[in-house]
């Protein structure tokens, strides 16, 4: 597959605003601006953006506690985001949910969940109205390891395939669930391996390889628009941040693994073969770095100015009317 | 007296237990060398190692159906979910297994297993992160229910479970867990179904649960100020309920407020209620008043989340209105 010059300098502009928004967020969190969890999405980035290149507006997104990145690479604005961590009533989410919590249906995404695994049915939920409702649409999981131990995703990916639901699978494999090695609560190492018993495709991608991940990602999509049922894509990846802002990240894995890992940054890869390529140079490059640190500034100053929510509206919402 | 964090308190209580009855272990996410997301186990892993101090996969009804086994085959499990929200995922199994194996097997086979986990609105947790759940197990027959929240009855009530052959649920809230207080030396038990009057007073009884226990010292203290005598007690644990307790208080101040963070309908204060109109009908002098948290999923932001919860200021409004009555 080849990826047209300016898809790829798409891709960079994209994987670039997820990584200076969290890099903005984890600022913000030091400073006190976020109130609970903030789990950033640094390093694993290609995951969500070589995945959302190829959804529709009205394709749904599933995501985790981890998902800034699936927010963003779906359409929700960076301030909306920021807002919402910061507890904002322009927040995404009004200001109910926080990190954890965000929902913007109107660009598709369907909500990040503190309860690890949640996704995984959801998104198989989805591609079974689609499918019911004869509808072109194609439903995105994202999940981390751990989830995968999960019985949802045993079940999930199960019904998927008996029913050759339209929806993707997207495990981001960043070895770890909070400080668990994914080796030391699995003895396959590889999560793709699993879908041979229930029966659907499976793949093993790089997941700091924004282009691999773009390619996996365009069959694994149009497979399932066209009626071909679901595939599983396991995404090899690594978060360079602690699990959660404020958290410790010695103890359970080492200073050279963490260096390794940034060392194979999705951004910095993207870029040399970009400019090694000759698909772009360095000032284009320059430009929208500038371009995207603006967006970031002005996403901030956003969030930064808007209201608090009204107490007043504390129980909207609870029931349809 | 020395001072120990209720968290603390609690770890050495399960630290004892283990080291009494070689038949504990512990199960969760984390418990092992990181010695839990709360603390829970910090410094375990060093002295049993991971056959008592289990890391599992996140795979909460796989572990405490397992757990349920482990139990009914002469194991003691306690089952640490880290927030008790993630419980929910289990409940099935709770439910239909662990709360009446006993039962199903006419007493021939003992449930001794220990389900702990954070409860609470506290510090912007948010909608999957901040529940209290324990309506739900005093609901169904066959569990107990401890809330503890001081020091010293974190510990003594751990133990406790730690040799009660029913499944408890120790319920740890998290705006306690760092709050410090007296803890006796040496052996401490704190038997169930015994509440304790944390205050004297003469004019009303309130009785709290969880973190409002200590919002609720703050009111009565602030209250004597305006010349109001609170009373407060601290179930410690809902069930049992020590009802007898909260009557005979109330058979004195002729007063009732409950106050607790969780939601009203089907709750704590309205079992409270009906218990103590059945036995002190004719000691009220005023309606029985609930003061609970607000019936909304809670929300993240500060204000919102301030607004949905009890606290010092709504305590102390709602004591002064019934003493109004
Ligand atoms: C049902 C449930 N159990 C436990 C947790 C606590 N928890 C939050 S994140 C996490 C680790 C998740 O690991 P993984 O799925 O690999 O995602 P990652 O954090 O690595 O992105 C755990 C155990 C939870 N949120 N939900
Ligand atoms: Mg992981």
């Amino acid at each position: 597959m080849s990826i047209p010059g300016t898809v790829q300098v798409a891709l960079y502009r994209q994987i670039l605003l997820i990584r200076r928004t969290e890099e903005q967020l984890v600022r913000s969190y030091q400073r006190g601006l976020i109130h609970g969890a903030c789990h950033t999405y640094i390093g694993q980035e290609a995951v969500a953006i070589g995945v959302c290149a190829h959804l529709r507006p009205d394709d749904l997104v599933f995501s985790t506690h981890r998902g800034h990145g699936h927010a963003l690479a779906k359409g929700v604005p960076p301030g909306a985001l920021i807002a919402e961590l910061f507890g904002r009533a322009t927040g995404c989410s009004g200001g109910r949910g926080g990190s954890m919590h965000l929902f913007a249906p109107e660009v598709g995404l369907m909500g990040t969940s503190g309860i690890v695994a949640a996704s995984i049915l959801q998104a198989t939920g989805a591609a079974y109205a689609f499918s019911l409702l004869k509808q072109e649409r194609v439903s995105v999981a994202f999940f981390g390891d751990g989830a995968a131990n999960n019985g949802a995703f045993h079940e999930g990916i199960n019904m998927a395939s008996i029913w050759q639901l339209p929806v993707v699978f997207v495990c981001e494999n960043n070895l770890y669930a909070t400080e668990v090695p994914f080796a030391s609560v699995s003895r396959n190492p590889d999560v793709a391996a699993r879908t041979q018993a229930y029966g659907l495709p499976g793949q093993v991608v790089d997941g700091n390889d924004v282009l691999a991940v773009y390619e996996a990602a365009a069959e694994a999509v149009k497979r399932a628009r066209s009626g071909a049922g679901p595939t599983l894509l396991e995404c090899k990846t690594y978060r360079t941040r602690p699990h959660s802002e404020g958290m410790r990240d010695t103890g359970y894995r080492s200073p050279e693994e963490i260096e390794a890992w940034k060392a194979r940054c999705p951004i910095k890869r993207l870029a040399s073969r970009l400019l090694g390529e000759g698909t772009a140079s360095e000032s284009e490059l320059a430009r929208i770095e500038a371009e995207v640190q603006a967006v970031v500034e002005e996403a901030l100053a956003f969030a930064e100015s808007s209201p608090w929510p009204d107490p007043a509206t504390l129980t909207d919402h609870v029931y349809s009317v | 007296m020395r001072e120990l964090t209720f968290v603390a308190a609690a770890r050495e209580g399960l630290a004892e237990e283990m080291a009494r009855d070689p038949s504990i272990f512990v199960m969760g996410e984390g418990v092992g060398a990181r010695g839990g997301n709360f603390n829970t186990t910090t410094g375990l892993y060093e002295l049993y190692g991971p056959q008592r101090l289990r890391d599992t996969p996140i795979c909460e009804r796989g572990f405490t159906g397992l757990c349920t086994g482990a139990a009914m085959a002469g194991a003691r499990p306690v089952v640490d979910f880290m927030f008790i929200d993630f419980e929910l995922d289990a409940l099935g199994e709770l439910f239909h297994q662990t709360s009446r194996i006993q039962y199903m097997s006419q007493g021939r086979i003992k449930m001794p297993i220990l389900l702990r986990g954070c409860i609470g609105i506290f510090g912007s947790a948010g909608p999957h992160h901040s529940g209290n759940y324990y309506p739900l197990f005093m609901h169904v027959p066959g569990f107990r229910v401890a809330v503890p929240t001081t020091p010293a009855d974190a510990k003594g009530l751990i133990k406790t479970a730690l040799r009660c052959n029913d499944p408890v649920l120790f319920l740890e809230h998290k705006g306690l867990l760092n709050v410090r207080g007296p803890v006796p030396d040496g052996e401490h038990l704190v038997p169930f179904g015994q509440a304790a009057v944390v205050r004297d007073g003469r004019d009303v009884t309130v009785v709290a649960i969880a973190l409002q226990v200590k919002h609720t010292l703050e009111a009565a203290t602030r209250l004597q100020q305006e010349g109001i005598s609170v009373e407060v007690i601290d179930p410690r644990t809902l069930a049992p309920l020590d009802t007898a307790t909260i009557a005979a208080s109330v058979h004195k101040t002729g007063r009732l407020l409950i106050v607790d963070e969780d939601f009203a309908p089907c709750g704590v204060g309205a079992e409270i209620a009906t218990q103590i109109v059945d036995q002190v009908f004719d000691d009220l002098d005023a309606p029985i008043r609930r003061l609970n948290g607000a019936f909304v999923p809670t929300p993240y932001s500060p204000p919102l989340e301030a607004a949905a919860v009890p606290g010092v200021e709504k305590i102390a409004a709602a004591i002064r209105d019934l003493v109004a009555e």
